[in-house]
């Protein structure tokens, strides 16, 4: 069987600390802005007691389904055995770990007793799909890490199928998880939909990749390292599949729901009469992360060159938050149906369409977590071996 | 100056106040069912639950709601909050029939249910239901992860969004952490009715009535068989210990 080389990046140039320098800067103020929310309240956010989960929670769930989706070049070569996939396995587990820890930094400091977190971790109610993500997450640590070392060790190289089977299981069961977070919401017309949970898992597919095609370019290009049109192209065709599947999710998803009479309330809000909701569903949602993308990677004439594709993952990532944003707070901002068939009123604000302003500390806490992410992988890189020194098309053709 | 609580002037205050109570107002007591003494472990034997006849509640008046505030101290506590970040343990809830027109009002409070959608997702499980049926946060262990809130379909919990000033011994309350009605356990455990029941009844409106689900001597047990008694979303299955009449 063919070995690949890797070596770790040289990290002693001033761009390499400057990088690492600005990412701590902005994990800082994150950490900070969670410590002024903590130290106030709540109340200093954008959030209510209408909508419960605001941007912290857009940026932590966008984060948490990415990372299971950045593990899927390591799946694809050890579980699919598709060697050209091979040489890039140890930076997509590794940016998978980094992805759950920069979201669950997130989840954790927008509690509103992160203090608790040893409560979160010895008291379980296995009821709760919520404490069965806290054991997702940790096995996902655990084996994805597991996974890393069968890779790297060469007398455990023998296991790393078998070890990234279980962690391809992990993370499918994981993502399951955290749609079923929403998907096991009865009452609220926006969630309640096994769907949900494949189509998280669909979303993760789709984010993580383009989050791992940024990253593995600029991680070759800063470096002055060679990547090959090869890997490029076959990435490239591999995030249009997953971009046009994850708009099949979401057509299938709002045809159940226009068919059924009760939802019809749910929907004409999101599709027509949301304001900001519907705007980010049709603009960011559809337009930038779902048809503008397909055109860029399919449409004959169109500028095949690394800028493009930089410029089209940087437009699944914002999609893939509109996406969020619109099913998180706009599921949230739609009232409950307390009294179906009735008009209600309260001071309580029941039977109104919920208000709600991201908040500066709440957006920059979701930045602070993507930082701690990227600042894992960056410091990662430097000491451990995860990039092959040359993806030319020569390492990584498939058919050598 | 101390702020320990003088217990026996309280207890004789309480005793001067129920001793009035049943003299002047008899009538008053009848609903109250047979609470457990202080030192017997709550039991499943006994399901509170609350009836309210929607029919007697009098538009605009807001008793319960206002009863409520004063037994927790709402109103004031969270100086710095919005409108829409404060607590609000019951509400008063305007009903109309989106085709006839027919205008109702109800109040509208933790349904506590058989069947806790807020119990079955908590994390932690400080989201609990006691063996009385009575559901409540544990407000030592939970972590303010709000999932609670995002599964309740009655809308019954709120998030303490800052520090609370002013707290009554009804109930604690902690910052960060989510709350929700308490069934005034406080005043159950000690063989009294919801403050919402007391001043509707204290009222004369009579529109609620607090009892044992489980006795079918209970007044709400009689009035539930005789006269019927529909729960909110009876849909969902949860078995609610929150009935009403007229909706």
């Amino acid at each position: 069987m063919k070995k690949f080389e890797y070596s770790q990046i040289n990290g002693k140039s001033l761009a390499y600390f400057g990088l690492l320098a600005g990412l701590g800067l902005i994990a800082v103020i994150g950490v900070l802005a969670s410590w002024y929310m903590e130290h106030n309240g709540h109340y200093v956010t954008g959030m209510n007691n209408q909508v419960i989960w605001g941007t912290p929670h857009i940026f932590a769930v966008f984060l948490i389904v990415a990372a299971s989706g950045a593990l899927n070049v390591a799946s694809i070569a050890s579980v699919f055995s598709k060697k050209m996939y091979e040489p890039m396995a140890r930076l997509s587990a590794l940016l998978a770990i980094a992805l759950l820890a920069g979201g669950l930094v997130i989840l954790l400091l927008d509690l509103g007793r992160p203090d608790r977190l040893i409560v979160a971790m010895t008291y379980y109610n296995f009821k709760s799909i919520f404490a069965w993500n806290i054991i997702l997450y940790t096995g996902f640590f655990a084996i994805v890490g597991t996974y890393i070392w069968m890779m790297m060790d060469h007398n455990m190289y023998k296991y790393k199928k078998t070890v990234g089977l279980a962690a391809f299981i992990w993370r499918l069961t994981l993502t399951t998880g955290t749609g079923s977070i929403f998907g096991f919401l009865v009452a609220r017309s926006a969630y309640d939909a096994a769907l949900l949970a494949p189509m998280f898992i669909i979303m993760s597919f789709s984010f993580g990749l383009a989050i791992f095609i940024l990253v593995l370019m600029a991680a070759y290009n800063w470096t002055g390292r060679e990547l090959g049109d090869v890997v490029i192209a076959r990435l490239r065709k591999l995030l249009g599949v997953f971009v046009a599947a994850v708009l099949y999710f979401v057509i299938v998803y709002h045809l159940t729901n226009l068919y059924i009479t009760q939802r019809h309330g749910v929907e004409e809000f999101i599709l027509s009469s949301g304001g900001i909701y519907t705007q980010l569903f049709w603009i960011g949602q559809v337009l930038i992360g779902g048809l503008i993308p397909l055109v860029l990677i399919y449409a004959p004439g169109v500028s095949q060159c690394r800028k493009t594709l930089a410029f089209v993952c940087t437009l699944v990532i914002l999609g893939g938050l509109a996406q969020l944003y619109v099913l998180i707070i706009g599921g949230q901002a739609f009232p409950l149906d307390i009294f179906p068939g009735y008009e209600v009123s309260s001071s309580f604000y029941d039977g109104v369409i919920a208000s709600y302003s991201p908040s500066l500390p709440e957006v920059l806490l979701g930045l602070g977590g993507i930082a701690v992410a990227l600042l894992l992988v960056t410091f990662a890189l430097k000491v451990l071996r995860f990039l092959p020194p040359s993806l030319a098309d020569s390492v990584a053709d498939p058919h050598a | 100056m101390s702020d320990c609580v003088n217990n026996s002037r309280r207890d004789f205050i309480s005793k001067v106040a129920l001793a009035g109570t049943v003299t002047l107002a008899p009538g008053l007591l009848l609903h109250t069912a047979q609470a457990k003494p202080d030192d017997q472990a709550v039991s499943s034997k006994t399901r509170w639950g609350i009836l309210i006849d929607t029919n007697k509640c009098g538009k605009g008046c807001t008793s319960c709601v206002d009863a409520c505030n004063e037994e927790f101290a709402l109103i004031g506590s969270m100086p710095n909050s919005a409108d829409t970040q404060k607590t609000q343990y019951i509400r008063k809830v305007t009903l109309k029939e989106k085709t006839t027109g027919h205008e109702q009002s109800l109040p509208l409070l933790c349904q506590h249910c058989e069947n806790p959608p807020c119990v079955d997702v908590c994390p932690t499980g400080a989201s609990f239901k006691r063996a009385d049926g009575i559901v409540l946060v544990d407000k030592h262990i939970c972590i303010g992860c709000r999932y609670c809130m995002m599964a309740c379909p009655y809308k019954a919990r709120s998030f303490v969004h800052e520090e609370i000033v002013n707290q009554t011994l009804a109930a604690p309350r902690g910052k960060g952490t989510v709350e929700s009605c308490t069934m005034c356990v406080h005043r159950v455990d000690k063989d009294r009715n919801p403050a919402c029941v007391e001043a509707c009844n204290a009222d004369n409106h009579n529109a609620m009535i607090f009892g044992d689900m489980n006795d079918p001597e209970s007044a709400l047990s009689v009035e539930l068989k005789n006269n019927g008694g529909k729960q909110i979303r009876a849909d969902l299955g949860l078995n609610t210990g929150v009935r009403y009449q007229g909706i």
